[in-house]
């Protein structure tokens, strides 16, 4: 997890106690995913554990830093792309996928009010943004940035799948009703016949 | 950014219909459009192919006339005034950006920012300073002297955004603005847009892109030339900062 990783990586930076190890994980990523100081402690006893920090000694507070070890797994997560697991089970999928095969169900509007929704959502995540320095922002600007754009593209995708889903709730409705008036019309040339 | 409150009302239209041709075939692009932008307000439209942005941002720009409905730019009702009228008030109010920038290439950025000013009857000596300090305002004014071939994609837009609202003009129409340039340059030109606005302007943004339109203070969705959801839940100005 991303956690364990993130930490290797800050303690290659340099030692580091815990608390440090919180506010920073926390200042580059702009507070997007806070930590709390017993997921850090239970992280660092795990990272002992396995070899890959140890404590600095002689150090108040107690401060860590990687081993060989760590430094050598921090060096393949570099290295290694993420990996694109199953999608984690997603609310808006599962709603809208049971709203198309439902009878009662307003999707257009269903659909409608989410994209208002994330709309908003990604109005917020473009105002921070808005609110760094247009060139070059270096440091923990830079990176808080780069999570926020993450955010909105994420957003963004959401917002063009819904596009998506609209139209081809709104085609696949047009084909019914094509499908119905046919059969009417055929049914009435057959009266018609007998 | 300091809170600041929205200003007057600029634009105002209201029950705006559009229907090309007649009987059976006739098309209805606009169905019922109101719509109010005020000073300091961006307003982006988005909607499918064919949903009708592209007819709303004609007929308040002026180049297209609504089959029934009004709009009022700063309190002049536009149907009220003949064509002459008309497109006196459209030249020296309104600014049109679009997305292939629509520079003219035989001049320099600083002779097409002045270009509009001279054309409203200004000394040429007035309208190259305004020119200048229009460019200024866009972070551009040491490129005045280049031709538009000389410039970058997002160089020329800024270009475009300077000439769209030199002098007086205080309306923007941004018709997919971003449409030919990559995302970061898209997302400078959406902040010297949103900068400009916020410094005293107002625009309705056409866009397909959600990034961009996140710019806007408030979205309106158009579906088959109706407004679907135009106020969903309307955003604090902009410029009111959002906690971090």
């Amino acid at each position: 997890m991303s956690v364990r990783q993130g930490m290797l990586a800050l303690l290659a930076q340099e030692p580091m106690h815990a608390y440090q190890l919180r506010q920073q994980f926390e200042a580059r990523t702009g507070g997007t995913w806070p930590l709390n100081m017993g997921q850090v402690s239970t992280t660092l006893d795990r990272l002992v554990r396995d070899g890959l920090v140890e404590p600095v000694v002689d150090t108040e507070p107690l401060g860590y830093r990687l081993t060989e070890a760590g430094h050598a797994a921090l060096r393949e997560w570099w290295t290694t792309p993420v990996v694109r697991t199953a999608p984690q089970r997603d609310e808006l999928s599962i709603k809208l996928a049971l709203a198309v095969t439902a009878a009662d169900v307003d999707v257009p509007g269903l659909v409608q009010a989410q994209r208002t929704e994330t709309m908003r959502a990604l109005t917020d995540l473009t105002r921070l943004k808005a609110d760094l320095p247009a060139e070059g922002p270096a440091g923990d600007d830079l990176a808080w940035s780069l999570v926020l754009d993450n955010l909105i593209f994420a957003a963004e995708a959401e917002v063009r799948w819904l596009d998506h889903v609209e139209a081809r709730v709104s085609r696949a409705a047009g084909a019914q009703r094509a499908a119905a008036a046919a059969d009417a019309t055929r049914d009435a040339t057959v009266e018609v016949a007998r | 950014m300091t809170a600041r409150q929205l200003g007057p009302v600029l634009l105002t239209a209201r029950g705006l219909t559009r229907v090309h041709g007649t009987g059976p075939t006739a098309v209805r692009a606009l169905d019922g459009v109101d719509l109010d932008i005020r000073l300091g307000e961006l307003v982006a439209v988005m909607g499918a192919s064919g949903s009708g942005k592209s007819t709303l941002l004609n007929i308040v720009g002026g180049l297209d006339t609504p089959t029934t409905g009004s709009v009022a730019l700063a309190g002049d009702e536009l149907s009220g005034l003949d064509a002459r009228a008309r497109a006196r008030l459209r030249r020296r109010s309104i600014g049109y950006v679009f997305q292939d920038f629509n520079l003219i290439p035989a001049l320099t950025a600083a002779e097409n920012v002045s270009l509009p000013r001279e054309l409203d009857g200004i000394g040429g000596r007035t309208a190259r300073a305004e020119a200048r300090a229009a460019l200024r305002e866009v972070g551009v004014d040491h490129l005045a002297d280049r031709f538009p071939d000389e410039l970058s994609g997002g160089q020329q837009q800024r270009v475009a955004i300077a000439r769209a609202l030199v002098g007086p003009r205080r309306l923007v129409l941004a018709d997919e603005p971003t449409g030919a340039l990559d995302s970061t340059t898209g997302e400078d030109v959406m902040r010297v847009l949103r900068a400009r606005i916020d410094a005293g302007a107002a625009g309705l943004l056409v866009t397909h892109e959600p990034r961009f339109a996140a710019w806007a203070d408030r979205t309106v969705f158009l579906r088959d030339g109706v407004v679907v959801d135009g106020t969903g839940r309307r955003l604090e100005p902009w410029s009111l900062q959002v906690a971090q």
